[in-house]
């Protein structure tokens, strides 16, 4: 049984009235931000792999933590922290059980994937890897997956080494395959590229990893909101996401490790709620996942965070073949036009789109945009390395959520057309 | 706001043919210029004359047309200046680039082609751009081999 079918034989009366074909248009008006106008002009919201519009139940999810069950958790024998607490705690089993955890335990709450990376790089590092020693990164991260090794790594004395791409912006496994000969104690890579788009093949990625003898870390960022993701199926360690990239509030994360792995690793920050008793000739700590959960956490943010994802898995399947359409459409329509270069085409793509204008820099296009009511990213995504494998200082980003249409890559494909003239 | 007082046709031009995009042979002061958050890159050299004076000033990098324009436009500006006229030059330009969209008087006085750039201040995420040259160039001449970033 997958986890999609024991979370909809749960009985939990979400039960969605969506009908085939996929109404797209029901689903915009869930998402209150969508209808505004930008610059006079309707909004384009292409803008979802940088963070997702948030549909109604989300905010109202939020709102009904602080406007009813507004009490700290794990706390209180009060009723108010009971429902807080228990609301809260339900979201763990959720996320096991959305992505293929066997046990909830297995789930960390964090403050977004930054910090869930962090911590995995700074606890993983003191646990595993010495001086001399090999973290493997691939060059397609974002810089959040690269920064924390170096410094964890920094302080250890340790080497992290790039994983190679090939020309079309993949991951070249022949590469991966060497550098695994040296022994590496870590290899962490993304599931899906923020700034490409491109899926990368993490269940083969995973296994070369695991028979090499090394760890394994996924930043699953944009792959939660666009696939279904089970972390047993991959076969990897740890895997590492955002709430708001799918749904949810800002300021959550998830970290998944695998119960064993977890039970071993040191703890990260220290405060209240992650220790079994504190004094001063020696504290000693709580179980995983609270040993890596100092403070007061963001509560109402993984009880959105926790309905967003039943909203997303209640669209199912429908949702993601709508949007592959709406990719595959802006890929056509891009290609069309003759100042237009895609960055990292591949038939393995989820989510986004990268482009270049001949003659034109992105923050130009990024401004044009605007004014047509059209947000897109534009930059270099926070993956630099990328960025100079392409040979580019920035690219334009159009990014898709599940409310996305090809109404909206016709009017992204005007605003470059008019881009170009305007710059002519 | 419309897009041609932001892209004013002097700027496209600049953009499209940048004066003064070269290396300068045996520089005096230089330094690099930094936006981290959107990529650009800019190099700047300048060599000043036995009087004191902007002898050649030229930029490499890559940028965006609002970066790239006003780069071009300032090295023209500063040529034949001394060290006190830039950094004057430098005042004037910031306070017009970065004055509140509401304020209701900018002094523009003093500095001629740069008005071209009095649209940026309302596009407040283009700023940066705009101010990006000009903080280089005060790097150069008031710390000497530097780098400087927007962040």
């Amino acid at each position: 049984m997958t986890a999609e079918q024991s979370y909809e034989d749960a009985g939990d009366g979400l039960a969605h009235p969506f009908v085939k074909p996929f109404d797209v248009q029901k689903v915009r008006n869930d998402f209150p931000a969508l209808h505004q106008t930008v610059h006079g002009k309707p909004l384009v919201y292409l803008d979802s792999a940088a963070t997702s519009l948030k549909p109604s139940v989300v905010i109202d999810a939020v709102a009904s933590v602080y406007g009813r069950d507004c009490a700290n958790i794990h706390r209180g024998v009060h009723l108010l922290s009971a429902r807080a607490t228990e609301r809260f705690e339900a979201v763990r089993t959720q996320v096991a059980e959305h992505i293929g955890a066997s046990s909830r335990s297995e789930i960390v709450f964090t403050s977004g994937a930054t910090s869930g990376l962090n911590l995995l790089a700074s606890t993983l590092t003191q646990a595993h890897v010495r001086s001399g020693d090999r973290v493997l990164v691939s060059m397609m991260e974002h810089h959040s997956n690269i920064v924390p090794w170096q410094l964890a790594c920094e302080r250890v004395g340790a080497m992290v080494v790039p994983i190679p791409l090939d020309k079309a912006g993949a991951l070249s496994l022949e590469a991966y395959a060497n550098l695994l000969d040296t022994k590496p104690k870590i290899v962490a890579f993304t599931h899906v590229s923020n700034a490409t788009g491109i899926v990368n093949p993490v269940q083969k990625i995973a296994a070369m990893a695991r028979d090499a003898g090394a760890l394994s870390v996924i930043d699953g960022t944009q792959a939660v909101p666009h696939l279904e993701v089970n972390v047993a199926e991959i076969g990897v360690d740890f895997y590492v996401f955002s709430s708001h990239k799918a749904y949810g509030p800002n300021g959550v994360g998830v970290v998944y490790g695998h119960k064993a792995l977890l039970d071993a690793l040191p703890p990260y920050q220290g405060g209240g709620d992650m220790i079994r008793n504190v004094s001063f000739s020696g504290t000693t700590f709580a179980d995983p996942p609270t040993r890596f959960e100092a403070g007061t956490p963001n509560i109402s943010g993984v009880i959105g965070m926790g309905v967003a994802l039943a909203y997303l898995r209640n669209l199912g399947s429908d949702a993601r073949v709508h949007e592959k359409s709406v990719l595959n459409y802006a890929k056509t329509r891009l290609r069309e036009l003759p100042q237009v270069s895609l960055v990292g085409d591949s038939e393995h793509q989820v989510g986004s789109v990268s482009f270049v204008i001949e003659g034109v820099h992105p923050h130009d296009v990024g401004t044009l945009l605007d004014k047509a009511g059209v947000a897109v990213r534009v930059g270099h995504h926070c993956t630099q390395p990328l960025m100079e494998h392409f040979g580019v200082p920035a690219t334009v980003r159009a990014s898709f959520g599940v409310y996305s249409t090809c109404d909206d890559v016709d009017r992204l494909c005007d605003a470059v057309n008019a881009t170009v003239a305007f710059f002519r | 706001m419309d897009l041609g007082e932001l892209y004013q046709e002097l700027i496209l031009d600049h953009n499209k043919h940048p004066r003064n995009f070269k290396r300068v042979a045996e520089c005096t002061h230089h330094a690099r210029g930094d936006n981290p958050l959107c990529g650009d890159k800019l190099s700047l050299e300048l060599v000043f004359d036995e009087s004191g004076r902007v002898r050649d000033i030229g930029f490499q990098g890559v940028g965006c047309a609002i970066s790239r324009a006003s780069s071009s436009l300032m090295t023209e500006a500063v040529k034949g200046k001394t060290r006190a006229e830039v950094l004057a030059l430098f005042d004037l330009f910031h306070r017009m680039a970065t004055a509140p969209m509401d304020a209701e008087h900018v002094e523009m006085a003093g500095l001629g082609k740069l008005e071209a750039f009095s649209g940026v201040r309302e596009f407040p995420m283009r700023v940066k751009c705009a101010t990006l040259a000009w903080h280089t160039l005060h790097a150069a001449i008031t710390e000497g081999d530097s780098l400087v970033t927007t962040e």
